[in-house]
């Protein structure tokens, strides 16, 4: 009997990168797992919730448990709104002790890609292959809130051909802080001056990560100081080579 | 100090187009971050230690009224004056009554931000008190036309040796000299004379012991032995939330207090301070005073940001915060610059003035990993916006948008074929090269980059796409 996951596509990758949530679904199928996808699940509440509104935030995480409580796992390929799942909603939910109780119910059965796929799925080997230097950004929130570090090191050493060259400060946010990068957009572009130039430095051809939110400014950046080459890439496109 | 919190986007943006400062804020992570990584990797069992701290600072603060009594009780004992001041102001008018009754003329200065917390030094002069700023840093911030420190450890951390040589040369009347220990020479030549005839020495305090009645000070350069020995009186000003209960309150802090700020083990002057001069001692002041302010500080007390109230002053807040490292101290506004004064520049002077402060931060997480206190600093900037948000405080436009987010994110039937939508519209602007340069009512994204936009449909329209297919199959 396969075990079933329930994937959380995460609002952004949805519209902006759907290859994203698709290379999950290939990764996770192809280590046995049944993949559902509830198709009303739409954010995780992370824009409210770091904007102050508590409501909306509450709603969402009322939300989410309605929608993936009855899998066996649920993944989101992303750190930072499984940070926002895993780590705060028990702040969200702390005075609403039966949605606090149905929360601590699947907490331990909640993960980030890269994590669930290498402690749980013990993935072995990649379907994907990548030519080349390819070099990776610790996002904040997977790093800091869910500890992942190792994890995705050791998924990209499963791709054939790839080769990982650490670029200086990986672990250095990339300014993006979400709506931050909207209503600071110049501090934000600055700090993701910094990012660009330690990810150029390391002359690897892409840079991979586990968030679209950094990919985006990373990218977004890169491009518009006019570097058309260095490839912006999620870890699950690069492990199932599909862009 | 006067505060310019309010300006603080217009700040930011000329901070961040300042070439020299952007390779001074260069030496932070150069040489504070890269300093306390080695000093915490070289301590055994830091988790261990750090935590048997925060909990002596939670112990302290639970019970802050207890150990407050207990200090000044055993601070008069040994011959000091305790004075309290609620506001500010009451704590700057202390310090001159004190200069007023022992008639003193002449004051020097070792470091210390609660001074600039209450506007200190024009307090005095208003009093016709001559005030000198005695730590080097803050020296250079003086003869530059009282210019306010940018960092709460490292004053001048905005300026360049350069800057500083021209200023020298001006100010001294002396050849320009770029040589550091003979600029430090000339700085200790014009400082000296200050030294041995002022007749007040002012002071922070890092802390201060409530058992012993002393006050603990943290410094490198050797200036606050001569403010706290060689005057007849001696002040220490700072903040009620500093007292520890014991010495071994204070030996536990301290072994992360040096660390976590510039990766010392230890700093080079480490002084605890107990009374004034007694009889057969030889040296001393006559008079020693301890001005405790409140300042906003006791209404964090049992409140949402009482954490808070565990800070000691390090810095390395503001030493990893991305931010801070592009925009520098100054654009803050107000004494307490980064992560720590986010939080408590808008608890002291309230959110109307500070809109900025807890919004602008990435919430990396950063701050809050390397805090020896471990003071949640993002959470604490959350609540913060949590409180913008309840009290409606954010621009109208912005708190629109996200009521029609939360609205259709709350609303699978509306957000579905919304979203569907979104992707078809920036696949059309998108063109060829997939991205857009300009897309309005976002400019604050593509003013400075470029926003790569899908190529294909939505997920949930190709998942079911899929799923059909499979069915079918």
């Amino acid at each position: 009997m396969k075990k079933r996951v329930g994937l959380f596509i995460t609002c952004l990758a949805d519209v902006m990168r759907p290859s994203i949530p698709m290379a999950a679904v290939e990764l996770l199928e192809s280590a046995h797992f049944e993949v559902h996808v509830p198709m009303a699940q739409t954010c995780c509440g992370q824009p409210a919730y770091n904007s102050g509104d508590h409501r909306t935030t509450l709603a969402l995480a009322e939300k989410f448990l309605d929608e993936f409580e009855s899998f066996d796992y649920v993944v989101a390929p992303s750190g930072s709104c499984m940070g926002t799942i895993k780590t705060h909603y028990p702040d969200v939910l702390k005075d609403q002790p039966d949605l606090l109780r149905r929360f601590a119910a699947i907490q331990p059965r909640l993960f980030e890609l890269t994590d669930f796929l290498v402690r749980v799925a013990h993935l072995t080997e990649a379907p994907g292959a990548f030519e080349g230097e390819v070099t990776y950004h610790d996002s904040c929130s997977g790093l800091r809130e869910l500890g992942i570090k190792q994890q995705p090191r050791q998924l990209l050493s499963l791709v054939p051909g790839l080769s990982l060259c650490e670029m200086e400060q990986c672990e250095q946010c990339c300014g993006f802080g979400g709506a931050f990068a909207v209503k600071y957009g110049n501090i934000s572009a600055a700090i993701a001056d910094d990012k660009c130039a330690n990810i150029q430095a390391t002359k690897a051809r892409a840079v991979v990560l586990g968030d679209l939110g950094c990919m985006m400014q990373i990218e977004g950046r890169l491009r518009r100081q006019g570097d058309d080459t260095t490839q912006v890439l999620h870890i699950a496109e690069v492990l199932t080579g599909k862009r | 100090m006067e505060s310019q919190t309010l300006h603080f986007k217009a700040r930011a943006g000329q901070k961040l187009a300042d070439q020299r400062l952007q390779q001074n804020l260069k030496k932070l992570s150069a040489k504070f971050v890269t300093g306390r990584a080695a000093a915490i990797a070289a301590l055994d069992g830091f988790e261990q230690i750090r935590d048997a701290a925060v909990n002596r600072r939670n112990v302290a603060l639970k019970t802050l009224d207890v150990w407050l009594e207990r200090f000044e009780a055993e601070a008069q004992r040994r011959g000091a004056t305790v004075l309290w001041a609620q506001t500010p102001q009451e704590a700057a008018d202390l310090v001159v009554q004190i200069a007023r009754k022992h008639d003193c003329k002449q004051a020097i200065k070792s470091k210390s931000m609660v001074s600039e917390e209450i506007g200190l030094n024009a307090a005095l002069e208003a009093a016709d008190v001559q005030v000198t700023e005695t730590d080097l840093g803050e020296y250079i911030l003086q003869i530059n036309g009282n210019e306010p420190p940018s960092h709460i450890i490292a004053p001048v951390v905005h300026k360049d040796k350069e800057e500083i040589a021209d200023l020298f040369a001006r100010t001294h009347h002396t050849p320009r000299k770029t040589d550091i220990p003979e600029m430090t020479r000339e700085a200790r030549e014009v400082l000296r004379a200050k030294f041995l005839s002022a007749d007040m020495g002012i002071t922070g305090g890092n802390f201060v012991v409530a058992e012993t009645g002393s006050v603990a000070l943290v410094t490198n350069e050797g200036n606050e032995g001569m403010c706290t020995i060689l005057p007849r009186v001696h002040v220490a000003v700072t903040g009620v939330e500093k007292v520890l209960p014991t010495l071994e309150d204070l030996a536990a802090v301290m072994r992360l207090l040096p660390r976590s700020a510039t990766g010392q083990t230890i700093s080079n002057y480490f002084s605890v301070l107990t009374g004034p001069r007694r009889e057969g001692d030889r040296d001393g002041p006559e008079h020693m005073y301890v001005v405790l302010l409140d300042g906003g500080r006791t209404s964090l007390v049992g409140g949402a940001f009482a954490e808070m109230l565990r800070c000691i002053r390090c810095g390395a807040c503001m030493n990893h915060c991305p931010v801070y490292q592009k925009i520098g101290g100054h654009a803050y506004g107000w004494v307490y610059p980064g992560p720590m004064g986010s939080v408590l520049t808008p608890s002291y002077q309230g959110l109307e003035s500070t809109q900025d402060l807890p919004q602008a931060a990435t919430l990396c997480g950063q701050c809050q990993v390397v805090c020896p206190m471990k003071i949640p600093l993002p959470d604490l900037l959350r609540k913060m916006r949590e409180q913008q948000f309840e009290r409606e405080m954010r621009p109208g436009m912005e708190r629109w948008a996200l009521r029609l987010w939360s609205y259709a994110a709350r609303h699978p039937w509306l957000y579905r074929p919304g979203a569907r939508l979104a992707s078809r519209i920036l696949r059309l602007m998108g063109g060829e090269r997939r991205r857009v340069q300009n897309l309005p009512g976002a400019s604050g994204w593509t003013a400075y980059r470029d926003l790569p936009v899908p190529s294909q449909a939505t997920f949930k329209q190709q998942f079911a796409q899929r799923a059909k297919g499979k069915t079918a199959g």
